[in-house]
């Protein structure tokens, strides 16, 4: 019962979820409304939880033991602390100016910040990584160039070297990434097909 | 060592210094650079430019401040257009680091179309914002049922049957497309559900790096326009007419790759040199 409980639920889950994909019947939506939308976000809820008190503790334990970089443990703590206090009903909830200020200032120039810093590892990789050691090397070479200088003023170049950007972006990159789709596709298909029949049951543990 | 032994292998903080030298000096420097328009984004153009006064739309903007400098630019000018031409904006943040940003993408919207007609946008009237719901697959198809069922009420609390503009507005239907900007696997799901499911049209905004695994979609017509990156954003300045920060960014972007081609160049001059020179060693 322990395990056939939980296989019963994802499984009669899994195929109302397929039905209600092509049956746009009011019960079909009711249903939808009932199940879909407000049971994931209670889920969500104990996960977001189990989380927060995973982090706590993790954090804890590298502040204790002084682990390699604990202080950085102290701002992850004092970060969550401050963010949830500030979002607090008595302060103003999730629009608080407190929450939009740590939003504004914090938040935005970190992550603007630690994106940035990408253009430096590509610039770097880019110069390490392009060599034209063989055929295939030199083929990804030549098109990373011309799709980088379809960008630049070539006077009457710029039309040829716009159309072989966008015939790179078209032809060669279009058919494998859409192999890479349609993979993606038949690969989900099958797995999802393997949950529902209870063939695939590693998300439920070793117990 | 050799020049070329140097040239195969400069030291990696060399090649951000050239970088980071380059970005600030091209900043300072007044100069522009031609920008021409694709086809991607002249469809997004023209599809909104074809509407009617009253018709609306739906804008989702699904980014946070990490993509900002790609994707703000591209929702700014969309919004100018459409409170231009009186189009209603129906606007959802599905990023749980989104609602800051669109909020701040709205007023900014919203004050400038202010300073340049003296015309005053209103939230509920001229547009909604609906705010952020977790999830944003089972969001999305929700609101093809119908807007009210994730979200009751708007992102200041007032609920969506109090809002003038949505009286008329109950689900996909009442849109005339979805203009998606995103930096995040929120396109999926609005390209599988919102236009798989519902066959609303779409026409997303993504980040440069995005923009290649969308290209599929555009070709197949599951969406009828794409704005990729930087160059996606200035292509949509210059067609709404107010070159902004993202045609600006360009000349910075333009020499910035023009450094990492310099620097591919000397790499692989470095590399032939090198290998020349083993050649003949070993002979």
């Amino acid at each position: 019962m322990k395990r056939q409980l939980p296989l019963l639920i994802i499984s009669v889950c899994g195929v109302f979820m397929v039905f209600q994909y092509f049956v746009p019947h009011e019960t079909s939506e009711f249903l939808y409304e009932f199940i879909a939308l407000d049971w994931p976000p209670i889920i969500g809820i104990f996960a977001l939880t189990l989380g927060i008190i995973s982090l706590v503790r993790v954090s804890f334990t590298k502040i204790r033991k002084r682990s390699p970089d604990w202080q950085f443990s102290i701002v992850t703590l004092l970060g969550l602390i401050a963010m949830i206090v500030a979002g607090l009903p008595w302060f103003g909830g999730q629009k608080s100016s407190a929450v939009q200020w740590q939003y504004q200032n914090i938040m935005k120039p970190i992550t603007a910040t630690i994106f940035s810093l990408l253009s430096f590892f590509i610039a770097s990789a880019a110069y390490r990584a392009f060599r034209a050691r063989s055929v295939l090397a030199s083929i990804l070479l030549i098109s990373a160039v011309i799709v980088m200088i379809r960008f630049f003023p070539l006077g009457p170049l710029t039309g040829a070297v716009t159309w072989m950007a966008d015939w790179v972006l078209n032809v060669p990159n279009l058919a494998a990434k859409r192999a890479i789709i349609i993979g993606i596709g038949l690969g989900i298909i099958s797995t999802a097909m393997k949950v529902i029949l209870g063939v695939e049951r590693s998300y439920m543990g070793r117990d | 060592m050799a020049l070329w032994d140097k040239m195969f292998a400069i030291d990696r903080r060399w090649v951000y210094l050239a970088l980071g030298l380059s970005v600030l000096i091209s900043l300072k420097i007044p100069f522009s650079i031609p920008v021409p328009v694709s086809k991607e984004a002249r469809n997004i153009y023209n599809f909104v430019d074809t509407l009617k006064a009253g018709d609306a739309v739906h804008l989702a903007i699904d980014y946070d401040p990490s993509t900002l400098a790609e994707l703000h630019p591209m929702t700014l000018s969309i919004l100018k257009q459409c409170f231009e031409k009186k189009i209603k904006v129906v606007i959802t943040a599905l990023h749980q680091n989104g609602p800051g940003m669109a909020a701040e993408a709205i007023d900014t919207a919203v004050a400038r179309h202010l300073a340049r007609t003296g015309e005053k946008k209103i939230n509920g009237v001229d547009y909604v914002f609906l705010g952020y719901k977790p999830y944003p697959s089972l969001i999305i198809l929700g609101m093809g049922q119908n807007y009210r069922i994730p979200f009751p009420t708007d992102y200041y609390n007032v609920p969506l049957d109090s809002l003038p503009m949505m009286k008329k507005i109950q689900n996909y239907n009442n849109v005339k497309a979805i203009l998606n900007i995103s930096g995040t696997s929120a396109t999926d799901y609005w390209i599988t559900y919102g236009n798989g499911r519902y066959r609303v049209p779409l026409a997303i905004g993504v980040t440069g790096v995005m923009a290649t695994d969308y290209y599929p979609y555009w070709q197949t017509g599951q969406i009828f326009g794409i704005l990729g990156g930087l160059k996606g954003a200035a292509e949509y300045e210059t067609l709404v007419g107010t070159p902004g920060k993202a045609v600006d960014g360009m000349k910075v972007q333009m020499v910035a790759h023009l450094i990492i081609i310099v620097f591919i160049l000397v790499g692989n001059i470095g590399y032939f040199a090198e290998r020349k020179r083993r050649g003949q060693e070993t002979l």
